[in-house]
């Protein structure tokens, strides 16, 4: 049994479809692997060091903030942890006792991220602190035992409160007051449950404890799963309740607003697009990292239109880099009915160009930062309207990833990314500013760097019909490979 | 009406559908039968534009389907779940087709109104999304959707198949009625034969992407089709 089970594990994971993205995507995250691996690894033995440095006793430090971090960890987990419960569907109607598939899939999450990156924490600073302290050596295993015993009953409370928003966030609130009561030092939490951590090191016997809250966890979550293991219960996705939007005043706008209407129950209503909606918002504040002057190689000319560029288009960038691939999964009713590619562009382009004016007014704070910083950023503006939301859309007619509306996941990192010409168009839209700007800030000054910018921005706006008419060619030429392409579901 | 001539399409060398000369006229009910992969889909994706031809073409009222776009405002099609779009509800939806048709919302709602006891009360005012939906109530939505602003050519992917007995019944009525307008071109394609010749004035066969049968129904077409697919 466990052979089988460990045989679908393996095909699960190498046929998945990270890995059928091409060479360069896997090498890149096989790197992007190593990199966060080495970061935790140096993480845990800089912790103990930095600790010692400081003059901290490292292990009792950790102890008394080992609250907050499990904390934290539980919230990190309640946000993006899945649950393993829906690809056991297809062994339920085979003869496995259900005993077997809930301790499969519960043994199965024991094998996610969540749990391993605490390894590479806690790993290397027990290490250090067994080379390093004069902590006893069972007494540090004793400790280590412990500590992961907490971590994977994270695990398992993230299972058995796992989208229960009326427990979690209770909770969440009182550990935030007791941080913030702690911060201001009317109430230090700390100073008590750090007997508890201390005591798992300083005694032999302490160490049961986590170990059996742990078992303990395990048997209820194994309960909760044995009882609900039906497709209507415990298996059942949620379903949204609808709700009716008529956005009639979209109706002035004509054919457009008919897509506009849709485009804004697309973002309203799919987890994938609510995603890019916050990572636009995310972006406003971007520009934060450049105009603080916190750091100073960003303080160069180049830097300052980049993010300039980056406060007003956060929008265009995310949202428009997978146009079309937002109707993907409708695409073959979108190219058999009665619409032309003009007005389908043309909605996309509205849309892009209101959040790009939505996002330079929001980010008006930045005047405080002086008038010259804003000044960046609403040419910054004029630029994306005029030449970067087009070059978003031509550089989505090659775009052939369809998207999972349903899933928050892969918001980062699709092999799109690497498609050469996709890549070949998307760098125009931040070298080319920056170049503009540079070549007028030092030939005359700043003011002349903005009107170039502006200038790019207001003729690409003049030649409007010409630009469309380009892209238009391109989506037709492209129209049956894609189809083709979104076929396939993500 | 529809023209067919020379039409092929090759997978990889591989020839998955050659119709040689086809000929739909105006008003007419085509069905097309065949077992899986005899090419149903693939004609219809073709007579759509979905995909491109390897060689010949189609001619929709007197209108190229793979050089032009005109045939897109009289052709309407339901092929399969991907012309629903999940995150509307089954009136948001209508009203979109109703609006890229030139229909008002009174148009849309009329028509609506007039096939609401093919819903059977699971669709409309449920607060429910098309992609929560039944397989079977996700067909009725697309299938009525695809009859939004008298399209003259109408076609349907399997209409029949996942529909309970009943609206079986309630579609089988609704296709006759249009099959007897003569105005509208219909083409549906199906697996069950009794359906089929029940509802089409003329049966087209399809084996292994050749026209292998070409008649007009009569008493006596079940019997043949079903002597011809017999094992």
């Amino acid at each position: 049994m466990f052979r089988l089970f460990a045989g679908l594990e393996w095909k699960s994971f190498v046929r998945s479809k990270a890995f059928a993205a091409n060479l360069v995507l896997k090498i890149l995250m096989g790197l992007a692997a190593v990199y966060f691996s080495v970061c935790f690894l140096f993480l845990g033995v800089a912790l103990y060091f930095g600790l010692e440095e400081a003059k901290l006793e490292p292990l009792e430090t950790v102890n008394r903030y080992l609250l907050y971090f499990l904390f934290f960890d539980l919230t990190v987990r309640y946000f993006l942890q899945k649950m393993p419960v829906l690809n056991i569907k297809p062994m339920l109607p085979i003869p496995i006792p259900k005993k077997i598939i809930v301790h499969y899939a519960l043994s199965k999450c024991v094998f996610s991220f969540f749990n391993l990156y605490q390894a590479f924490i806690f790993v290397p600073f027990t290490v250090v602190l067994l080379l390093k302290s004069d902590v006893p050596v069972v007494n540090v295993l004793l400790w280590h035992v412990a500590v992961f015993a907490l971590v994977f009953s994270n695990n398992f409370i993230n299972v058995l409160i796992n989208s229960k928003d009326s427990v979690f966030y209770p909770v969440l609130a009182i550990v935030g007051l007791t941080a913030v009561s702690h911060y201001y030092g009317w109430f230090d939490a700390t100073l008590y449950t750090q007997h508890f951590f201390n005591s798992l090191s300083d005694t032999y016997f302490m160490f049961l404890v986590p170990c059996l809250f742990f078992g303990l966890l395990y048997y209820a979550s194994f309960n909760y799963f044995r009882k609900r293991l039906h497709l209507d219960t415990g298996l059942a996705s949620k379903t949204d309740l609808a709700t009716t939007e008529n956005l009639t005043w979209l109706n002035q706008f004509g054919s457009m607003g008919t897509f506009l209407k849709n485009d804004i129950r697309l973002l309203r209503r799919n987890k994938r697009s609510r995603t890019t909606l916050f990572m636009s918002v995310a972006f406003i504040f971007y520009g934060l990292l450049f105009y603080t002057g916190s750091i100073e190689v960003y303080s160069s000319p180049g830097f300052q239109v980049f993010a300039g560029i980056f406060v007003s288009g956060g929008f265009l960038f995310t949202f428009g880099q997978f146009v079309p691939s937002w109707d993907s999964a409708y695409y073959q009713l979108m190219m058999s009915q009665n619409i032309s590619y003009k007005q389908y562009l043309a909605s996309k382009w509205w849309l892009m160009v209101i959040a790009t004016c939505i996002s330079t007014v929001i980010a008006s704070f930045y005047i405080i930062f002086g008038w010259k910083i804003y000044l960046l950023i609403v040419f910054g503006a004029i630029y994306n309207i005029g030449v970067n939301s087009y070059l978003v859309l031509w550089a989505g007619a090659y775009v052939k990833t369809p998207i999972d509306l349903t899933s928050s996941k892969r918001a980062f990192g699709d092999k799109q990314a690497f498609n050469f010409k996709t890549l070949l168009i998307s760098l125009p839209k931040l070298l080319v500013p920056v170049l503009l700007y540079t070549i007028g800030y030092f030939a005359y000054g700043s003011e002349l760097g903005l009107l170039l910018l502006a200038l790019a921005g207001i003729a690409g706006f003049l030649f409007r019909d010409k630009m469309f008419n380009v892209i238009e060619k391109v989506y037709r030429t492209e129209k049956y490979k894609t189809i083709e392409a979104y076929k396939e579901k993500a | 009406m529809i023209q067919v001539r020379d039409l092929s399409k090759s997978y990889s060398g591989v020839k998955v559908l050659n119709i040689h000369n086809l000929d739909i006229s105006k008003g007419e009910s085509l069905g097309l039968v065949g077992n899986n992969g005899a090419g149903k889909t693939t004609f219809f994706s073709l007579l759509l534009d979905l995909i491109e031809p390897t060689s010949g073409h189609i001619i929709n009222k007197n209108v190229e389907v793979n050089t032009s776009e005109e045939w897109k405002k009289f052709t309407a099609a339901f092929i399969d779940e991907s012309f629903l779009i999940g995150y509307l509800t089954a009136e948001e939806y209508f009203y979109f087709i109703g609006e890229i048709r030139n229909r008002n919302k009174a148009d849309v709602d009329a028509l609506v109104a007039k096939y609401s006891e093919f819903f059977n009360n699971e669709i409309l005012g449920t607060r429910k999304y098309l992609r929560d939906l039944s397989k079977g109530n996700m067909k009725k939505v697309g299938i009525i959707a695809a009859l939004i602003g008298n399209p003259e050519v109408i076609i349907l992917d399997e209409p029949f198949a996942n529909l309970d007995p009943t609206t079986v019944n309630r579609l089988k009525k609704i296709i006759k009625e249009l099959s007897e307008d003569p105005n509208v071109t219909l083409l549906i394609s199906s697996h069950d034969l009794v359906h089929t010749v029940e509802v089409c004035d003329r049966i087209v066969a399809l084996q292994k992407g050749e026209v292998v049968k070409d008649i007009r129904t009569s008493a006596e077409t079940l019997h043949e089709l079903e002597a011809f697919f017999a094992v």
